[in-house]
């Protein structure tokens, strides 16, 4: 019997919907503002819909946040801030956040499909990596609110304020957490504006921690767009910014607080190199590949969009590759067989196309996977791009979509060079089974975090964050606490 | 008949060698009484670009050095700066600084330079950790060097500023571009001789005399430099910096320290400059053999 290709065993196999539940999802029909411990009614009055990306039918309303609700919420957070965030015993501050670590636990499963629900990632990475993270995010600071003094002997450690927080659409309740945890821990009080597209799960958790029973105004949430988020970076009584989205965004950031003396961190974007080389266990080189591209629909800001491959083993590398490509379940994101959910918003989903257009008119071969997508919703299929150059702008911009290029390379000294030439440096992702090839490697690579024969792998004692245009402070660990701390 | 004394004649340095400015300007350092004590380099838009390109050339091999060679090199640089000591001292009363206060600020420099030079081979182990993550991986995070480095030098004095700031900054790696204070440039370009005789490499350290006036803007907006340190600066030249340093997301560090305070040392102004670097692997652990026997 002739051997079947893959596409031919997908026609023949296929998954019987494994749908999960969302009979037991409460959700209002319309979501105010959280503000010094109330919701609240928007100054103007005016909500949005927030969607499901999958379906594009509207979910909810939600609160359209001005300058006058920023305000207000500012307001609320130094009041807190002053009068007891900051007087507060530590040890107490520690059991509050333990508390709200706690509750998320408790209820992992209803926020990881809401998740889904607004967002379009797949129901197995909200219920196994979102949320647990996100839960133990704020479980790992929450000691360290009683032992600052350990984290930076030798030193005055104070909290600095009011932090405000403006966060992305792509992992939006794990964004929250890593935010609002080591503020919380080291005294401050916050200003959380979630994205616009996904603001579901942020709610949720200042229901949880209204429920913890956190005093009034230590945490506050503005849902709104990107004025929301300007009225909070030029607020004069916020005292830290931490963001995390598009470069772009960045540097209007950096700009609008020069010369002001409020703190930033920011979490920007990638363009990570993900470098095979011909010494790699293969099978798994390839698992980490589909990892760190295909990864949360690619909307990862250190995704492995720079694939490089020695050039001895690209062709059987690339052809394992298209192989795995075709077994990858594209669809409802809350089916517990989908690898791939739904592009978050039709913006996203014409800036990826547009990326794609682009890539086919530079010259470059494109390969997509022979499926079906759903017929409503935003989806992409998975896609691949060979025969390119360092300067094609496929190979140079973000694109923030499940679509990987490919470049080859002969000498481990080639492949560090370009590499390093990009205007990025959050993440890198190395395959050989040579330590000492791997040390040379990850020595010389120029960013935040490189991953060894591994590949978005994300942990709270674990530090994150870039080098160069991705932007600068760390989030996570021991490290992630210096954005959150005077020290004299 | 009195001997004629031989005059130096003071250029910038740049890449290890000690060319004069290519725009072939220059600007004259008057001591307290109004006379002429040298005509300076007044070094140009286009000296700074050369300079970052010799201290990127230079950053791969310093940062790649061992942590122990560059504490030599550094300790080098106190013994070299020693033996120079009297010359220091007479060139600072020069520009116009009191004997004691000169004494005091040479010493001081001798001083924080072996500080630092013992801070070379610690401060990794230090800043660094090895963080207990829940999945079969071995994770660490360490730090490494931001890279090139421009520093705009305060102005309080002619050479405790520059190197307070400097030694820190190669300790840790780096290589940099300094512009020395304007009316203190002598001392500036003499302690680039006792780099170059202390075996510190070629493009390690760029020293450049001339108006922060007009270096400024090209020194925070330049697109190969990773961060700059300014320091003695007005609230809108901090702005400028700022805004500046935004298109490549240059780190911008200002700087606010009395380096007359023999306690203004620490590891804070190493790991200022350090970027943060966190390293995974999978841990095999097949057959759930344990550690405990």
């Amino acid at each position: 019997m002739a051997k079947k290709t893959e596409k031919e065993i997908k026609n023949i196999w296929t998954y019987d919907p494994a749908p999960e539940s969302s009979d037991h999802i409460q959700l209002k029909d319309k979501y105010d503002l959280y503000i010094d411990g109330k919701w609240v009614k928007p100054e103007s009055g005016k909500y949005y819909d927030t969607s499901n990306p999958a379906s594009t039918k509207k979910i909810a309303s939600i609160a359209y946040g001005n300058d006058k609700d920023v305000d207000k919420a500012v307001r609320a957070a130094r009041k807190a801030y002053k009068n007891v965030w900051s007087k507060m015993e530590p040890s107490e501050r520690a059991k509050y956040i333990f508390r709200i670590a706690r509750i998320m636990q408790e209820r992992a499963r209803e926020l990881a499909v809401i998740e889904c629900m607004d967002s379009g990632k797949v129901i197995r990475e909200a219920r196994d990596v979102d949320v647990p993270l996100a839960c133990n995010h704020f479980f790992y600071y929450a000691g360290w609110a009683d032992k600052l003094e350990y984290a930076f002997p030798n030193q005055k450690v104070e909290s600095i304020g009011v932090a405000g927080q403006i966060i992305p659409w792509n992992f939006p309740l794990l964004m929250a957490a890593w935010k609002i945890a080591p503020a919380l821990a080291a005294g401050n009080t916050v200003v959380l504006k979630p994205a616009e597209t996904t603001p579901l799960t942020a709610l949720k958790l200042a229901e949880i921690i209204h429920e913890a029973g956190l005093p009034a105004g230590v945490v506050n949430v503005v849902t709104g767009f990107g004025d929301t988020g300007a009225a909070i970076v030029n607020h004069h009584d916020i005292d830290k910014i931490a963001f995390t989205g598009s470069t772009g965004v960045g540097k209007l950031i950096q700009r609008a607080v020069a010369g002001t003396n409020k703190r930033v961190t920011l979490e920007l974007g990638g363009k990570s190199a993900n470098i095979i080389l011909d010494d790699a266990p293969l099978d798994q080189a390839v698992e980490g590949i589909v990892n760190g591209i295909f990864f949360n629909q690619g909307h990862v800001c250190c995704a492995g969009s720079r694939l490089f491959v020695q050039e001895n083993v690209a062709d059987r590398v690339i052809q394992m590759l298209k192989a795995r490509m075709e077994t990858l379940v594209v669809g409802d994101p809350l089916d517990k067989n989908t690898d791939i959910g739904a592009i978050n918003s039709k913006e996203q989903l014409a800036t990826i196309n547009k990326y794609i257009e682009i890539g086919k008119k530079e010259g470059a071969d494109m390969y997509q996977s022979h499926i079906n997508l759903p017929k409503s919703g935003y989806y992409c299929a998975p896609t691949l791009f060979t025969n390119m150059s360092q300067s094609s702008v496929i190979v140079k911009e973000e694109i923030f979509g499940p679509v990987l290029t490919i470049q080859t390379f002969r000498t481990i000294d080639e492949v560090i060079q370009k590499a390093n030439n990009t205007e990025y440096g959050l993440a890198a992702g190395v395959w050989t089974s040579n330590g000492a090839r791997i040390f040379n490697l990850t020595t010389k690579l120029k960013a935040g975090v490189v991953w060894a024969n591994t590949y978005n792998r994300f942990d709270p004692v674990s530090p994150f964050g870039g080098y160069k245009e991705s932007g600068f402070g760390r989030e996570g660990g021991l490290h992630g606490l210096k954005s959150y701390v005077k020290l004299s | 008949m009195e001997r004629l004394s031989v005059l130096k004649t003071y250029k910038l340095y740049i890449g290890g060698a000690f060319p004069r400015t290519e725009s072939g300007r220059y600007y004259e350092l008057k001591n307290g009484k109004g006379e002429n004590i040298a005509n300076v380099c007044l070094a140009s838009r286009k000296d700074f670009r050369n300079a970052v390109v010799a201290a990127r050339k230079a950053s791969g091999g310093w940062s790649e050095r061992s942590h122990f060679n560059r504490s030599q090199i550094l300790y080098r640089i106190a013994e070299m700066m020693e033996t120079r000591r009297a010359q220091f001292i007479e060139e600072l009363i020069s520009q116009g600084i009191s004997k004691s206060k000169a004494e005091v600020e040479v010493d001081l420099s001798v001083d924080r330079l072996v500080y630092y030079a013992g801070w070379c081979d610690k401060y990794t182990q230090v800043l660094s950790s090895v963080n207990p993550v829940s999945s079969p991986h071995f994770n660490f995070s360490t730090v490494e060097p931001m890279g090139v480095i421009s520093v705009i030098s305060d102005v309080k004095n002619g050479l405790l500023d520059l190197v307070s700031v400097v030694a820190p900054i190669i300790a840790g790696g780096n290589t940099v571009v300094v512009l020395a204070a304007e009316q203190y440039p002598l001392s500036a370009i003499t302690f680039a001789e006792v780099l170059n005789s202390s075996d510190v490499p070629g493009g390690v350290v760029n020293i450049l005399t001339g108006k922060r006036s007009e270096l400024l803007k090209h020194m925070a907006s330049h697109m190969d430099v990773n961060a700059i340190a300014y320091s003695g600066t007005s609230g809108e030249e901090r702005k400028l910096i700022e805004i500046e340093s935004v298109e490549n997301l240059k780190r911008s560090c200002y700087i606010d320290e009395n380096w007359n305070d023999k306690g203004a040392q620490g590891l804070k102004f190493i790991e200022m400059f350090q970027e943060v670097k966190t390293t995974w692997h999978p841990i095999e652990n097949i057959g759930g053999a344990t550690s405990s026997y």
